[in-house]
Parts: C-alpha cells; structure tokens; sequence
C-alpha cells in the first residue's frame, strides 16, 4: 500500500473508528475511494478497527454490491430491471458476455471492461439500456453491442 | 424455574434453558446437526424443529416459557425434518464408504433414523473441479462439498480460538466455510489447531490421513521404524473401542504398536520429563538472574507456537526456546537412540501419535526439526488415525495383554504425562522448579487452582524460597489474549510483569481435547479424560521429572546438564515473527 492510498484509508478509519456498525459504512467509502475494496486497504482497515479479515470478507461477500476484485477501466451497467427485461435486458447481457468473454460480474483480462447487471438506471422510458462510464445507450438492440463495444476499444488505440 | 409440558410430560427447568436442552432434561433426544454442547445455537440447520404451543419453531434458539406446550415428534414435524436431510444429501457426494467419517457421521446418523429416500430431490452436488479439496495445511482438509453449513467450524475458529482463519463467504447456496479471500488454508491465519475438524458433523473438515504413509515404511524392510506415544493419546483412544473417557489403555496401545511392526515403542511423557528439565532451567535461569526476560511462556503447544509467531510476535522474547516433547522425541531417537543401536539415522524411521493435527505441522516448522539434513519425525499421526490402523489390522485391541514400553526413551515420571491437559505443563515444570531453586521437593504437587478446566484463563502465586511466583495458565487461545495484555501494559508502563511463567495451550483443555482427538469431545469428556491422566500421575512411583532415572541417565550419558551445548543443538529451536496471510 502506497502512502497516498494509505492516507485515504487513514481518513475512514478516523471516521468510523469507535463506532457502532462501521464496518460496512467504512467499506462502502472504501470502494468509493477505490472502485473496489482492494485486499491490503482491507487488511490495514480491518487492524485499525480491530475486526479480522475473515468478518470483513463474510460482509464482502454477502452483498453483491461489493467488489473485491478492481473492476476494468470501462464499466458496463446493463439494466435487467422490470421494464429492460420485458424490452430484452437479458438477451444485452448474454451478447455482452460474448462479445467480451467473460461472465457478468468479472473483468475482462485486459482490464479494460466490467460488466455488472443493475436493476434500475432511472431511465426506464429509454429500455432496454445500458450505461458505459456515464454514457447512455437507449432503446438498444443486440447487433448494436459490438459496434459500442469497439468504439469503446477504439479510445485505447487497438 | 420454569415448567412446560414435553411430549405430555411435566418439565421444570431454569430459566433462560433452551427448548433442545428441556428436552434433554426429560430424556428426549431432538435431533440437530449445527447445535453443538460446546457452541451458541444458531438455528443453521432446522433439524431441530419443534412444534411450540402448535407453531413449528427451531428448539435450539428458542428459551422456555412457563406453560409451554412442547411436541417433538409428530408427522409434521418429522416431513420437516426428512425434507431438510433430503435437501442437504441432494448437495452431497455420495461418497460415504470412502469417506473418513463413515460410521463416526451426523449426517449419516441422521439419514438413518429418517429412512430416508434417496432420490426425494435430484443429486446436485458440484463436482471436485469445481470444488476441490483443500489439503494446503498438509494437517487439516477441507471437502468443501461436503459441507452442510451448519457454521460450526466457524464458530469454534473465530468465537473459541479467536484465530478467524475460516469466515462464511457469500450466501444461500453458495455459502462456502473458507479462509477471506478464498485463500488456501495453509495461507490463511490458520494455526492447525484442528477444532474445526473436530466439532465438523459430517466429513467435510478432517485430518490429512496418513495411515498409509505409516503403513509403507512398516512393510520397508531397510527401514528401523520406532513411534512415541503422546499423553493425551492414552486416556481417549480407548473411547473408539468401548472403553470409557478417561480410561488408560496405554499398555494396549504400546502392545498394539509393537504388533504393527514398530521396532521400537516410546513415550512422548519421556519427553515430557526432559522438556521440564529444559523449560524448568530456563525458568529458574530468568527468574533468578534476568528477571527483565521474564514472563517465560510455554511452546510445547504447536499451534500456539504458530499463533504467536503471526499474532503475538512481540512476545517472541518471551517463548521458551524449549522443543516440544514430540520434537525432542525425535531428535533423540535418531541421535542417541540411533548411535546406541548402530542405525544410520536416515534409515530409520520414527513416528509420533498425538492428539493433535498442529503436530504435522510442527515436524517441518523451523532448520531445528532436522539434523544433518534428515527430518527428526517422519509422520506425525493424529489419535484418530492411530485408531484407523488398529481397526485395519485386525486385532483384538481390548483383549490384548498390557506390555511396557522400550528403553531407554520410554520411561516417565507422573509430571510427564500431565503435560496432556491444561495446567499439566506449568504443575509439572513447578515440581521441578521448587526442587532445582531449593534443592527440596515440594510437599504438595498438586495446584487444582491452575489445573482446573471450567475457566479458560487461570492464576496462581506460589512463593519460593520466600519469593513470590506469579503464573498465569490459559486454554483456549482466545484466552490467552488478556494475559498477554496484562503484560504488554506493565512493559509500556515500566511496571514488573504481572505473571513470570505462563502456560498457553491452544485447545479448550489442553490435549485432552486436542483437535486430533476422536470425536463427540465435550465438557464432561475432556474433565474424564484429564481425571485419566491425574490418575496415572498420582500411581506413578515417581512424580517429578528431575528424578526420572533414565532423564538423569541421559544427562550422564549424553547431554551433560540442561541448557548445555548439546542440549542446545538438539532440544531448542527459535521463533520468527510471520505474516497473518500470505497473499
């Protein structure tokens, strides 16, 4: 851990330590901080508050919100909520997990992209959507995903 | 006291009693398979179910009331209950035959008694691909397929160890009983303490079995094999063959042995008598002359030794050097013992039986666990499996004519052999302190204060030579946390330590209860078994383990004095501190 991450890290402990229930409190700023709870964060974390590593990960582990592995640069909310799966929300993630090789829920070993199925995205008039890093696609068909998905590549250059 | 009527029958019990306890009040077996006697309820399994005043209700988590209608048994109740056992064998391999439960199973007893049928729901168990087994440890195995997720194995490693190498990652179905991070074992915080695998219902957590290791070199004919028997072995193998806790059968074991094919039958309490000797020095050396060294702390214990090398590794100073008695054991048998019967040690093979699977772990820890390149102890057996080769061999174990054990590594005194429950180190090593501070023997052995199991951390002052001793004991290495507070404060603070000598053993008992144990241990079984040893203590002629002849005979023949060169080079090994988990 580096002294910048470690100073970050310091900052929710001053903020949580001594209170009742900080535990997911503190992993929630965590991965706000990191985009994912990352293992040595956790570890010094869990030594300043004194709770052990075992208790911090059966928390981790029990709400699908967490992520203990860094998700990729570009992250791909598709929503199967009621009204993008009545408009074919499923069959997107089936075409993205194709397009990419690699289930929902895991990054792509490049790095690059992260799939995570979400229940609402709040735009429910647009459905089916998805949303890449802040950038909204609509209304969306499964011969669309590749085209997205390599104007995405592109940015990188390959 | 509240009463409440059991299957018709008027029950009074305390306040605050659970239901599943009333009922075993009044001889009424419900049967569960997360509850454990040594362990909270937490109502995982549902086996347990009741009907309360006509509602069903898990028996283990709910407490009496006054009035209560209780039924335990009717068909409602029992669907409920088959259902749960149909469902956990649908996520089962049907391995039983192969498995090192079979016949000592929860689960298995459970499907007998709810004749069950098989295919109620289709057979969903993952394979072994997708779930192997974890024998990182090379001590303690985890099948995570087999596993009901009862939660106890993560009960008694956070709440009663307090080592929290194993956590309950994710959830429902996938629920898996795993070191954080789905780490292997072995990298974990684990000590190998084996209290999981012994309050594990089902065979998803056991000791690596290595009876068949054992089994070769018996048949090698190049090999000289010999064995040592640990204390607490003698006073719980016999549970296996009808005998009850506590009862001695080590006449049985060291003839058994001998029929197996061993060349040579010693007693780890031999051992024992020279740990004290060792450890009993290097108090009476602080105490005397570097008080700023002490508190002296016992590492006989390997998973204590381990825990305090990755927890409490500031105490490091603190740990006696001393081997272990298994580890002195071996460094003997193939030195001395070797030179004495002219076998070059790599050609000999030696054995230990204990009641612990840390000891596996322990004959590789550190450079000090081998000479001149070869390893001192070749397997390291757990009672369990030592019970598995006598049932493999066919013989009539309870019949069997006592015999004694070899020379010269096979004699003890009675302090040796209460080295198996708690307080049993530090009672033995203050036999040979008093005499090696006064050059007297103590009047009284005896030190119920510290040798009594009901609490988990225990103190005593005795006063030598006009100067005060003060000891702390602890069993159950979550209890082994306060006393070393006590003495991290005095050091910050400048102050004498609280305690000069402190004994830590990792079990809830000490090795009476040790993880390698056969299994069912509770409360009850580990006081029969300790009372075991205190019986074979008080009818040993000789109680103290500076006046063992063949300990002095070894000091003449071979070592010279305790804490001399040679006792070094062979008896003392040295600690380091470690990392919590290797990621």
């Amino acid at each position: 851990m580096n002294e910048e991450n470690k100073a970050k890290v310091d900052a929710i402990i001053r903020k949580w330590s001594g209170k009742r229930g900080a535990l997911i409190m503190a992993l929630h700023e965590l991965q706000g901080q990191f985009g994912y709870v990352p293992w040595e964060e956790a570890l010094y974390l869990g030594q300043e508050l004194g709770i052990p590593m075992a208790k911090i990960y059966e928390c981790l582990t029990f709400y699908n919100y967490f992520k203990v592995k860094a998700p990729g640069k570009y992250v791909i909310s598709v929503c199967d909520g009621t009204a993008c799966h009545i408009k074919g929300g499923a069959s997107l993630i089936e075409e993205l997990e194709k397009e990419l090789g690699v289930p929902a829920g895991a990054t792509t070993d490049d790095g690059l992209f992260y799939v995570q199925v979400v229940r609402c995205l709040g735009c429910c008039g647009l459905a089916p959507v998805m949303v890449i890093n802040g950038v909204t696609y609509g209304k969306l068909t499964t011969d669309k995903i590749k085209s997205i998905i390599n104007e995405w590549r592109a940015k990188e250059g390959n | 006291m509240v009463t409440l009527t059991i299957d018709g029958m008027e029950v009074k019990v305390p306040e605050g009693t659970s239901v599943l306890d009333a009922c075993r009040e009044a001889q009424v077996i419900v049967p569960t398979l997360c509850k454990h006697p040594d362990l909270e309820p937490t109502a995982a399994c549902g086996i347990c179910i009741v009907k309360i005043n006509g509602r069903m209700l898990r028996s283990c988590c709910t407490p009496v009331a006054e009035g209560m209608q209780v039924i335990t048994r009717d068909p409602d109740i029992m669907k409920a209950r088959k259902t749960i056992v149909e469902l956990i064998l649908s996520r089962h391999p049907n391995d039983c035959l192969g498995c090192l439960k079979n016949g000592n199973c929860e689960l298995q007893d459970l499907a007998q008694e709810f004749a069950l049928d098989k295919d109620a729901f289709a057979n969903i168990t993952p394979t072994s691909e997708e779930m192997p087994i974890d024998k990182s440890t090379g001590c303690i195995q985890i099948d995570p397929r087999k596993c009901v997720q009862c939660g106890r194995c993560v009960q008694v490693c956070q709440n009663v160890q307090n080592v929290y190498a194993l956590s309950s990652l994710k959830r429902g179905i996938h629920t898996r009983m795993a070191p954080a991070g789905d780490l292997p074992l072995d990298d974990s915080p684990c000590i190998k303490c084996g209290q999981c695998s012994a309050h594990c219902p089902t065979g998803a957590i056991t000791e690596v079995d290595e009876t068949g290791k054992v089994w070769n070199y018996l048949q090698d004919a190049t090999k000289t094999c010999v064995v040592q028997i640990a204390p607490a072995v003698r006073v719980a193998l016999g549970e296996a063959f009808g005998y009850k806790s506590g009862d001695l059968v080590t006449g049985k074991i060291y003839a058994v042995l001998r029929r197996m094919g061993f060349k040579a039958v010693f007693d780890t309490n031999f051992a024992a008598d020279l740990t004290i000797m060792e450890e009993g020095s290097e108090f009476v050396k602080r105490f005397t002359t570097e008080p700023e060294r002490l508190p002296l702390i016992t590492s006989c214990c390997p998973a204590w030794v381990d825990y305090l090398e990755k927890i409490d590794h500031d105490m490091i100073d603190h740990f006696s050097t001393a081997k272990s008695p298994q580890a002195m054991l071996g460094a003997l048998a193939k030195t001395y013992y070797a030179e004495k019967i002219g076998v070059e040690p790599k050609d000999m093979i030696v054995v230990s039986i204990m009641p612990c699977t840390a000891k596996k772990w322990e004959i590789k820890r550190s450079a000090e666990m081998f000479h001149d390149g070869v390893q001192n102890i070749d397997v390291s057996l757990t009672t369990r499996e030592l019970v598995r080769m006598i049932k493999q061999m066919g013989v009539d174990f309870n019949n069997l004519p006592d015999e004694e054990a070899d020379s010269p590594l096979g004699q003890y005194s009675g302090a040796g052999t209460i080295f198996g429950f708690s307080g049993g180190v530090m009672e033995a090593a203050l036999r040979t302190a008093h005499y090696l501070i006064t050059g007297k023997e103590l009047e009284n052995l005896e030190f119920d204060q510290i040798t009594n199991l009901n609490e988990g951390a225990k103190e005593m002052t005795l006063t030598i030579a006009g100067k005060e001793i003060h000891i702390a004991v602890a069993h159950g290495i979550k209890n082994v946390s306060s006393v070393l507070e006590k003495v991290r404060r005095a050091k910050a603070n400048g102050e004498k330590t609280p305690y000069d000598f402190i004994e830590v053993m990792a079990c809830p008992g000490g090795c009476v209860g040790g993880g390698g144990q056969p299994l069912g241990v509770t409360n009850a079984v580990r006081k029969a078994r300790q009372d075991g040893l205190k019986n074979d203590d008080r009818k040993s002629k000789v109680r103290c383990s500076h006046l063992n002849p063949d300990i002095q005979k070894l000091y003449k023949e071979y070592l010279g004095a305790p804490l001399s060169e040679k006792a070094e080079e062979l008896l003392h090994t040295h600690y380091v501190a470690r990392p919590l988990y290797n990621k």
